[in-house]
């Protein structure tokens, strides 16, 4: 039945005029096409930000290196961090959070279809107007253009006074429009997942991934609003002559920061724990096991996203908190790490006794584990207050969060996408373009990663356009930005992975990997509407389950 | 995985998705509004100059009734429709926007009174910026709580809506009560608090 | 050692020896220290090394961890490979075990609580140390994109480049620092010295160092401030007690008046020079710029971006934005002769 469709639908697609079919994804409201739709945006702009990595990397090959103006590198760090953060990583993981749940759940669509659409557009609108800086913001000194104040933004940087013209402006809008589009679709995977599981799929039955992005969609409804509500008081500042972060009318500079923060923290879990969701579920499969400890992951989860609410000011030790204060957040940020420790235990427990098998999707995931253990334990290093005096501003900090971010998370989301790609298209990522991509972004990642912790013990500050030579930071320096261009060239060999397999893939079928949730259990790709009959699950395998009837999970759970 | 097939997934013990929708909503704009309260409570007694609340703040305890009520009448309104009593529903609906629309009405009354008399504005003083940026949020959400409250009556007069839509009026009248919630709090700290 | 052919375990052993070499490079530079290093852990002073000693203990207790995790994480990688031979049978499905759990969860507390108690006997014992009577005073006001300096006690009023007296620890005589603002977050860093405090405005902070030994040490501004906040650089001269005392005696007295650069001085007054910087014991008395009274008795200028040499002065008083594009001070339009007198004039102020 399901080449049948396909058949159906190729026919459909040969025949109909182009206009037709972008006016059909212009429209669609359905949440196989708008997850696309976010991943692809994510990816365009992965590449723009890369590219503004890249700026940054050249320069900083070199002390005293010319290659861009202190000006245009402060714009570039701030795009950058900007960029990745909210039109690269909240749109591609929200994206995958799309396609995936409802199929997951044995759903049709999510609860709002076209408050779906309507939040994608609101995010893809943030992202134009954050871009439109480089053309449309205009002022006095020629200091309008892109925003050059960091992506935390720290006032009074951002007051009328340090930051004429509307570069600052175009950061708070943009940021606004894009976060009223996060909690839409924050909204809406809540609802989806309490409202419309299909029967038997009990909370205690559905896959991790579903779980984790519902702790993730809470998490986004109380961190994203927040800094929706900073970033009106700095509107209000800015325009309406609001003293909230106005220094000399005895406002203050650090509630900027703590209400920053109050976002900030929450935020890169929100970044993280979908990431987690992804190994949760490709680690099993490729171990030919069940996840170990299921209510144990849930629960670890559950509380990282309570204690990771109690830990901003770690970023904020130099800032003067008095000690009794700067004690609890470096205890709260320290306790953090017990349940993200759990985590990694038990992803090492599912792997004990399996049958591993070093697909793609499962070499990215081993480089995951062995990255987010180095990067957690950086992070709890920072998280002792007095080195956090030495190591805060620096490019130790900047090493650490890269590492959790590319290290971490998007090594994640490449195993993601290679275990995803033929559910979503039908045909399988090349294995040998594959492994070359993991090798190169492995190796160009550690060259960059692994080494750019060194300049920051030796005292090199972030955010410097650049540095005096002789400080030990030169060839430092440079080995990083070779690392640069090698993850550069490995994000190519992916690009063109996923095009050339679009035309030239495997045909993959309903179930490439053998796996166990109910996503492959329908075509690939799956009908519009999803199942032609909601399923009835019995157990969290429900494949497994159907595949194993003399041994199945329902007996067990 | 059965071959069983079931009329619709949850057949009722699941949550109704506009309910937690709403609740979702609920809880970040609460998280929005805390913030703002935290602002203003952070600053009280902070500014450096100009009126202070003691000075010319004056409690709007009518207008509070107002609004306040108008949560009452809204859930009123709710229980006739569920039952079927369109008249009684359109009138205590209407009473709602009436009352919702009287407190828009006050607060714009002491702004104007803020402004004018003692030249109070947001720019004037920390005082300013966090009072008329707290209170102006929560009007913020009581026009748009109006607005919708406005369509669903229209909608209403026209026919359209009965009891088998009372679960969205439902949806609808949860956030006109957090809105109300909201003020509780917003009182307590600029007036009584703040003072 | 066997070799394997795995290219996990390759890679691995790969990136631990990077990682290995990257630490041997710093460590190698640590080793070959000398001044102009900014090392964190090279530290010179009570707060430093007071830091210093719990980061090795946090470093040693994380190391331990990563090793055990990574033997189980190879180990897994290793051990439970699927091959052709097991490729059609499903392994035992195991769902859990809650002694397991109960064990890795107690451990890691226990691990935290440890590094708690050491942490926050550092953050009391660095934050709260109390100032003994001997201490010096100094009153560091950040500045877009340079330092000012003040020693209330002493009357002294300076920029950019800070002295010190070194402590001996049996009669310490620590420096403390009041941290102000006079625009945007800036941030102290002195690596060797202590740990960073920033400069808020509206927020004061306070910070200690006591030396241990003389010499120059380097640090730059570590809190994004605006276009040049790479280039917002510190030094710190620690002396000996006498050799303090004589700078100090020095940077009290007021400028001193040469009539030979009397035309210097009048290109000074007379253009907009004064509305910015001050010369102490004349009419300059503008406080936005750095002052300028002991401009000589400085190593470099603008904040560290270039040598305090003649040439130098003249390109930054003509362009500054070949020195430091981007900094406020702006491009003084002067003719040749009266920048050339005025570079005179200022050359006096030692």
């Amino acid at each position: 039945m399901s080449s049948d469709a396909m058949a159906i639908r190729n026919v459909e697609i040969e025949s109909r005029p182009w206009v037709e079919t972008l006016h059909g994804w212009l429209t669609t409201v359905d949440h196989k096409r708008l997850g696309i739709l976010y991943i692809l945006y994510a990816l365009f702009f992965l590449v723009v930000g890369g590219l503004e990595a890249t700026i940054i990397r050249i320069q900083l090959m070199r002390p005293h290196n010319d290659f861009v103006s202190p000006q245009v590198f402060n714009r570039m760090f701030t795009m950058h961090g900007t960029t990745m953060i909210f039109f690269v990583a909240i749109p591609v993981l929200f994206g995958f959070a799309n396609y995936l749940v409802p199929l997951m759940i044995g759903a049709r669509d999510m609860a709002f279809p076209r408050l779906n659409a309507f939040s994608f557009w609101l995010t893809a609108l943030g992202g134009f107007l954050l871009y439109f800086s480089f053309l449309g913001g205009s002022g006095l000194y020629g200091a309008g253009n892109a925003p050059d104040i960091g992506w935390w933004a720290y006032a009074p940087l951002t007051s009328r006074a340090f930051s004429p013209g509307h570069s600052s402006d175009y950061w708070t809008i943009s940021l606004l429009v894009a976060g009223f589009g996060s909690i839409g679709t924050a909204i809406n995977l809540i609802a989806t997942i309490l409202s419309m599981r299909c029967p038997g799929m009990k909370l205690s039955r559905m896959p991790l991934l579903v779980w984790l992005n519902l702790i993730m969609a809470g998490m986004v409804i109380l961190a994203i609003s927040p800094l929706t509500a900073a970033q009106i008081m700095l509107a209000i500042d800015r325009y309406l002559g609001g003293h909230f972060f106005d220094t000399q009318s005895g406002g203050s500079a650090t509630l900027w920061m703590h209400f920053f923060w109050i976002f900030g923290h929450p935020e890169v879990y929100v970044l993280v724990i979908p990431a987690f969701a992804f190994v949760s579920e490709i680690i099993p499969v490729f171990s030919r096991k069940p996840i170990f400890g299921y209510p144990v992951m849930v629960g670890a989860t559950v509380c990282i996203g309570f204690v990771s609410l109690s830990v901003w000011a770690h970023h904020m030790f130099t800032i003067g908190m008095n000690s009794y204060a700067n004690s609890f957040f470096a205890i709260t940020t320290m306790a953090v790490g017990v349940p993200t420790g759990i985590k990694i235990f038990n992803w090492l427990g599912t792997m004990w006794g399996g049958r591993i098998q070093f697909k793609t999707p499962m070499l990215f995931c081993i480089a995951f584990l062995f990255q987010f253990l180095i990067a957690g334990l950086t992070g709890v290093m920072l998280g002792s207050a007095p080195f956090n005096w030495q190591l805060s501003g620096s490019y130790f900090v900047v090493a650490h969060f890269h590492y959790v971010i590319v290290g971490g998370i998007l090594f994640a989301l490449f195993a993601a996408f290679y275990y995803w790609y033929p559910k979503v298209t039908g045909r399988m990522l090349s294995e040998s373009l594959g492994k070359l991509h993991f090798w190169l972004f492995l190796i160009g990642f550690h060259f960059t990663f692994d080494v750019m912790h060194v300049p920051g013990l030796l005292g090199m500050p972030r955010r410097i356009y650049t540095y005096e030579p002789g400080r030990g930071w030169d060839t430092l320096n440079f080995i990083v930005t070779i690392g640069a261009f090698i993850q550069g060239i490995a994000i190519l060999v992916f690009v063109w992975n996923l095009i050339v397999s679009y035309w030239k893939g495997d045909k993959a079928g309903n179930d490439p990997w053998d796996a166990w949730t109910l996503e492959w259990s329908v075509s690939s790709p799956p009908p519009e509407y999803n199942f032609g009959s909601i399923p009835v699950v019995a157990s969290r395998r429900p494949l497994w389950d159907l595949k194993h009837p003399e041994d199945p999970d329902s007996s067990y759970e | 995985m059965s071959a069983i097939t079931t009329p619709f997934p949850g057949a009722g013990s699941l949550p109704y998705r506009g309910k937690v929708a709403m609740a979702s909503l609920i809880f970040a704009e609460s998280a929005i509004f805390t913030i703002f309260v935290v602002a203003y409570l952070f600053y009280v007694g902070k500014s450096l100059t100009g009126p202070t609340p003691q000075e010319v703040l004056e409690t709007p305890i009518f207008f509070t009734i107002c609004l306040l009520s108008s949560s009452l009448t809204v859930h009123f309104a709710g229980k006739s429709l569920e039952r079927g009593k369109q008249g009684a529903f359109l009138i205590l609906w209407s009473l709602t926007i009436l009352l919702g629309g009287l407190f828009l009405y006050g607060t714009g009354r002491e702004w104007h009174r803020l402004i004018y008399e003692h030249g109070l504005t947001i720019s004037t003083n920390l005082f300013g910026t966090t009072y008329y940026s707290l209170v102006g949020l929560h009007a913020f959400h009581v026009t748009a709580g109006l607005v919708m409250l406005g369509i669903v009556l229209m909608f209403a007069l026209a026919g359209r809506v009965g009891a088998d839509q009372f679960r969205r009026v439902d949806v609808l009248a949860l956030y006109w009560h957090f809105v109300d919630a909201v003020w509780v709090v917003v009182f307590t700290v600029v007036y009584i608090l703040g003072r | 050692m066997r070799r394997t052919n795995n290219p996990i375990i390759r890679s691995g052993i790969q990136t631990f020896a990077l990682l290995l070499c990257s630490l041997a490079t710093a460590a190698a530079k640590t080793a070959s220290s000398s001044t102009g290093l900014t090392n964190i852990f090279a530290p010179e002073s009570t707060p430093a090394k007071t830091i210093f000693n719990l980061s090795v203990f946090v470093l040693i207790i994380t190391a331990i961890i990563f090793v055990v995790v990574l033997t189980l994480l190879v180990y897994s990688v290793t051990k439970f490979r699927g091959n052709a031979g097991n490729a059609d049978r499903e392994p035992a499905q195991v769902y859990g075990s809650t002694q397991i759990e109960l064990a890795w969860t107690i451990i890691p507390i226990l691990i935290v609580v440890v590094l708690f108690l050491a942490t926050a006997r550092v953050i009391h014992a660095v934050q709260d140390a109390p100032q003994p009577p001997g201490a010096v005073e100094v009153t560091a006001i950040g500045h877009q994109f340079w330092w000012e300096f003040r020693y209330p006690e002493l009357g002294i009023v300076t920029a950019n480049e800070l002295h010190i007296p070194v402590s001996d620890p049996t009669h310490p005589t620590p420096t403390f620092l009041k941290l102000l603002s006079a625009d945007t977050d800036h941030s102290f860093w002195i690596p060797q010295l202590a740990g960073k405090t920033d400069l808020i405005p509206n927020h004061p902070n306070s910070m200690w160092m006591d030396p241990h030994r003389t010499g120059v040490f380097l640090g730059q501004c570590a809190q994004y401030c605006g276009t040049q906040h790479a280039k917002m650089l510190l030094r710190v001269s620690v002396d000996t007690p006498e050799d303090f005392g004589a700078w100090a005696r020095a940077q009290q007295r007021p400028a001193i008046q040469d009539e030979k650069v009397a035309a210097g001085r009048r290109v000074f007054e007379m253009t907009a020079c004064i509305n910015c910087h001050a010369v102490g014991g004349s009419a300059a008395n503008g406080r936005f710029g750095p002052d300028l009274t002991h401009l000589m008795s400085r190593e470099t200028i603008a904040s560290g971006a270039a040598e305090n040499t003649k040439a130098n002065l003249r390109l930054w008083i003509q362009k500054p934005d070949a020195i430091k594009p981007g900094s406020l001070m702006p491009a003084m339009q002067l003719s040749d002769s009266d920048l050339d007198a005025l570079v005179s004039y200022l050359e006096t102020l030692r």
